[in-house]
């Protein structure tokens, strides 16, 4: 009997902790990554939460010519800095200035270019 | 009868209260994962010693106040824009003029499943028509074959579905239209899988 809970209470430890290793980003939460590491600043995090309360998606997918594929347009610093894709808004007129490199390049070390959350449906919604 | 005669220190042993004790934070621990919008130091992606942590907006913040669905951001986007709760600009040009489509389109090969009736309206408040036409979707009756397998595999609807838009959980959200409430078509069309 001892030994049986004690075994029960292992595994409720280890249930325990797999909610704190799984990764909980927003949906849609996009990781750039394709450069960043590479050239020694964080990988960027763009949070399409954030950006679609303020912007029509044509804005930047059609307007900003941003491909709906993550890491697939290419972008570099020196594009923003000519003014094109993030550095259309990001030029301390509409949003911060491109100074501001912590704001965008905060990802974790190691983390792969892609589209983060989708994982969270775990299942229908009730309407 | 005397409290201390209740048998609660013979029924419930150590280990049994051990037990109980973990299988509470099991829950708890559960509930706190289950949260709808995690703070971005505990999201698993952003740097936690990133001093721009502070400064960002956090999801909760600006989601809470919106209107909740139960998947994807735990927001019904739609709706959000739909009843004024957000304005999101349409361009970076000031001379820019929506264009809402109120037409509907009615995909009819959908297996045993029921039709999809596609809202343009709703995807015209959002974008504009070359957001998907013709890149993504000929403008044109049957030219487009669709299927399930390719929106799954992120074509097609499944570029924003499944990715930004309600992920394809949702089957009824497009399958939304029983086939004996709508005319037959006239024209034999089916069969070769476009919509």
């Amino acid at each position: 009997m001892k030994r049986r809970s004690c075994r029960s209470a292992v595994a409720i430890v280890v249930a325990c902790l797999i909610p704190a290793m799984m990764v909980w980003a927003e949906y849609a939460d996009v990781i750039l990554n394709n450069n960043s590491e590479n050239e020694g600043v964080a990988p960027v995090i763009f949070p399409h939460w954030f950006h679609r309360i303020r912007f029509q998606c044509s804005v930047c997918h059609v307007e900003l010519g941003i491909r709906m594929s993550a890491g697939s347009t290419g972008i570099r610093m020196q594009h923003l800095m000519d003014g094109r894709y993030c550095g259309a808004c990001h030029d301390g007129g509409i949003a911060w200035p491109l100074d501001n490199c912590d704001l965008c390049h905060s990802g974790k070390p190691g983390i792969e270019t892609g589209v983060e959350g989708t994982h969270q449906t775990t299942g229908p919604g009730i309407y | 009868m005397r409290a201390s005669t209740f048998p609660v220190n013979r029924v419930v042993s150590r280990s049994q209260f051990i037990f109980v004790f973990l299988f509470l934070l099991v829950i708890t621990s559960v509930g706190l994962a289950a949260d709808k919008w995690k703070p971005l130091k505990k999201d698993g992606i952003h740097d936690p010693s990133n001093p721009a942590i502070k400064v960002l907006q956090e999801p909760a913040d600006a989601l809470s106040v919106l209107q909740t669905d139960t998947v994807g951001n735990n927001v019904d986007w739609a709706r959000t824009l739909d009843y004024g709760f957000i304005e999101p600009l349409g361009s970076l040009e000031n001379d820019y003029e929506p264009e809402i489509l109120e037409t509907t389109v009615l995909m009819r090969n959908t297996m045993p499943m029921r039709y999809v009736r596609f809202p343009h309206k709703t995807h015209t408040q959002w974008m504009s028509c070359e957001t998907c036409h013709d890149s993504i979707f000929i403008a044109k009756e049957h030219a487009n074959p669709i299927n399930m397998g390719k929106i799954l595999n992120g074509e097609y609807c499944g570029i924003c579905h499944g990715a930004v838009s309600f992920p394809l959980t949702e089957c009824d959200r497009c399958h939304n239209t029983d086939s004996s409430t709508v005319p037959k078509e006239p024209t034999a069309s089916a069969g070769d899988g476009s919509q």
